[in-house]
């Protein structure tokens, strides 16, 4: 197959969205979640090392990668329930327990993940999507992982469950004014407890993509920075589960561009392409924050945006 | 926005407005009210501790074992202690790179990402300056000045986005963190490279001539005397100057300081600008007086480990260097700790962690002990 370079890392870039954006979808659906009941979680960052480093092991040590996925989503959970319950006590500050967090979990993961670095774990398997073409770069892009298409339909549930249950008004009360949610009798900190730890665990899930789908292996150096990325993205998609989704693919397509470019041989600025992520997140935080007025549709207890 | 100390003092103060005179010396009751912001760290330290060694039996080590080695390796002997001392070095510098930002409010941990840049800058300007034999004194002030003036810009944008356009300096300033990582990558592995050197991607060494010096007397180089001066400078500055007292009014009520017309903007870039330049001077002392080049290893982690510092210190700078000596021992043990208990490198940073989430869970028990109030407790509401 000759293709042209452009279509070439096209494709690439259509692939590598899909497989980057998969963990950037769960973590934002997290924290999405726990931020639309008036807290942040920045340790998010933390529970996704975590989570990829117990979903490696787990796989290792049984040989299913999806127990390992669930061991990470639990691992991520304990997480979330930590970080929700330290910040119910009065007086602490949600964004600092969220950076000792943040270093807590990398520390763990780093802590009991020495022994995995060599080992080979199963994987997860991949949909073959590309079946129709006889492009081979094609058929390898369109290689999904079936997490990509479970975080799909999470952010769809969740939006749903938001707008039209029960649940989802208790969730957005607290959000918006957890004064008024207390004079109708819910109580705030467990409301943030559960979305805390429902967010550890999807963020625990994001990391069990990290480490078996793509890149597909455990390191210390697997994630740099994609969970707190997250977090800004959430931001960006005005806190719309379904604009999560959106956003983790634009992130991922930003993400994808460095190897994209390396496959038809541009190592030129391989750092600088590496460094795209960050500076379109940065970028799109300048362009979306405002100093006069607090973000659209922001939940009203959130501390992190005004 | 704020967690720092100042804005918690003031719903007691008007629950109860004349309580404070009622007994005793003013000094008394400051004493009694301070006792309280050194008390409960110390508690949280040992209840951090106290898990860490649950954690160590859980997983079959002994704490004892770990207490012995940390000691040793980090506080025990004359060469470890000096070990210690330089290390605490970086820690101070980029402490102070979160505490000056805290006393305005800003939770900034940018420090790494200045202290990696400052370190490059200082490594790039050597490169001409050291080929062009410039005199050595020159050449440290030059590189010195270069690493503070790249690291105040790094942070100081976090604080300029922060007033201009309302972004999270939390978020931002790590973000510019990676990417000062990944700039100072690109040119270490491409145009900087020291191509001679075929094992690690580095800039030219600087050379033996150029790097700075120990303190006479010890092993412990220049950084920790320039980090203790400016905890003091800082202090001063914080405290007892217009400009501290303006960024501290600040930080206790936005809506305050803006009423009576503060300068709150350049308030908040003045502070992230000084933070940077501190976390940036880190980078020049690990450059000069330890790595003598610029390469990946700038990127230890000093810069996370200074949050903690500064928060353990409630962005007190003076309480910085003793916390940073305490927390460079156990950087400097993890050495040890690793070959003699077969423990994995990271076991300093799970302790870190845990101190950290232990310590910000005890600010909840400021203000619930009787014993810290000026009036012995009589105005309890």
């Amino acid at each position: 197959m000759n293709e042209p370079a452009v279509l070439t890392v096209l494709i690439a870039m259509l692939g590598g969205a899909i497989r980057v954006s998969t963990p950037f979808m769960f973590v934002s659906l997290g924290e999405c979640l726990t931020e639309k009941s008036g807290r942040v979680n920045l340790g998010l960052e933390g529970t996704l090392v975590l989570g990829a480093m117990v979903a490696y092991a787990a796989s290792y040590h049984t040989g299913n990668p999806w127990i390992g996925v669930l061991a990470a989503g639990v691992a991520g959970s304990v997480l979330g329930a930590m970080h929700g319950s330290i910040c119910g006590l009065p007086r602490v500050n949600d964004v600092a327990v969220g950076i000792a967090m943040m270093l807590f979990g990398v520390g763990v993961a780093f802590f009991f993940g020495k022994p995995y670095i060599q080992p080979q774990a199963p994987r997860l398997g991949s949909i073959p999507l590309g079946f129709w073409s006889d492009s081979a770069s094609l058929k390898s892009a369109l290689q999904v992982n079936p997490l990509f298409f479970i975080g799909i339909a999470l952010a769809l549930a969740i939006a749903w469950a938001l707008r039209n249950t029960r649940w989802g008004l208790v969730v957005r009360t607290v959000g918006d004014s957890a004064a008024s949610a207390r004079a109708i009798g819910i109580s705030v900190n467990f409301v943030r407890l559960m979305t805390t730890t429902i967010g550890g665990f999807l963020a625990g899930v994001g990391g069990a993509f990290l480490s078996l789908s793509y890149p597909g292996s455990w390191n210390q150096g697997l994630s740099s920075g994609q969970g707190l990325m997250a977090v800004a993205l959430v931001i960006f998609s005005r806190w719309d589960p379904l604009r999560c989704i959106a956003a983790a693919l634009l992130f991922g397509a930003a993400g994808a561009i460095g190897p994209s470019l390396q496959s038809i041989g541009i190592t030129q600025g391989y750092y600088f392409f590496n460094a795209a992520p960050y500076i379109l997140t940065l970028g799109i935080m300048i362009a979306t924050s405002s100093a006069k007025h607090s973000a659209r549709d922001m939940p009203g207890e959130l501390s992190i945006a005004k | 926005v704020s967690n720092a100390p100042l804005a918690t003092d003031a719903p007691r103060n008007i629950v109860s407005p004349f309580a404070a005179p009622a007994t005793g010396s003013d000094f008394a009751a400051r004493l009694r009210v301070n006792s309280e912001y050194i008390v409960i760290p110390l508690f949280a330290l040992l209840i951090a501790a106290a898990l860490f060694a649950l954690f160590l039996l859980a997983i079959g080590k002994s704490p004892v074992d770990f207490v012995a080695y940390v000691w040793r390796g980090g506080f025990g002997t004359a060469f470890s202690l000096q070990n210690s001392l330089q290390r605490s070095a970086p820690l101070i510098l980029t402490a102070l790179a979160v505490a000056v930002p805290a006393r305005i409010g800003l939770i900034m941990i940018g420090g790494e990402g200045a202290l990696v840049l400052g370190g490059f800058a200082a490594a790039a300007l050597a490169i001409p300056l050291v080929s062009g034999h410039a005199p050595v004194t020159l050449t440290l002030i030059l590189m010195a000045v270069s690493s503070m003036i790249v690291g105040g810009l790094w942070v100081g944008v976090s604080g300029l986005l922060r007033y201009a356009r309302g972004v999270n300096e939390t978020i931002s300033s790590l973000l510019l963190t990676y990417i000062g990582i990944a700039i100072m990558n690109f040119f270490v592995e491409g145009s900087l490279r020291d191509v001679s050197n075929p094992n690690k991607p580095s800039t030219m060494p600087i050379g033996e001539a150029y790097m700075v010096g120990k303190i006479p007397g010890t092993q412990v180089h220049w950084g920790f005397a320039y980090g203790v001066i400016l905890c003091v400078a800082l202090y001063v500055l914080m405290t007892r100057t217009t400009f501290g007292f303006a960024a501290r009014v600040t930080g206790g009520n936005l809506r305050a300081a803006l009423a009576q017309g503060l300068p709150v903007g350049r308030l908040i870039v003045a502070c992230s600008a000084i933070a940077g330049a501190c976390a940036g001077l880190a980078g020049f002392f690990e450059v000069t007086a330890i790595q003598g080049r610029a390469n990946a290893s700038l990127a230890a982690g000093y810069g996370f480990t200074g949050i903690l510092v500064s928060f353990l210190a409630r962005h007190n700078p003076l309480v910085i260097p003793p916390v940073a000596i305490l927390l460079g021992g156990l950087v400097a043990s993890g050495g040890l700790i690793q070959r003699r208990m077969d423990l994995p490198d990271a076991t300093v940073l799970v302790l870190q962690g845990l101190i950290f989430v232990v310590l910000l869970t005890s600010e909840t028990l400021y203000g619930r002990f009787a014993v810290f109030r000026p009036t012995g407790g009589r105005d309890r509401t």
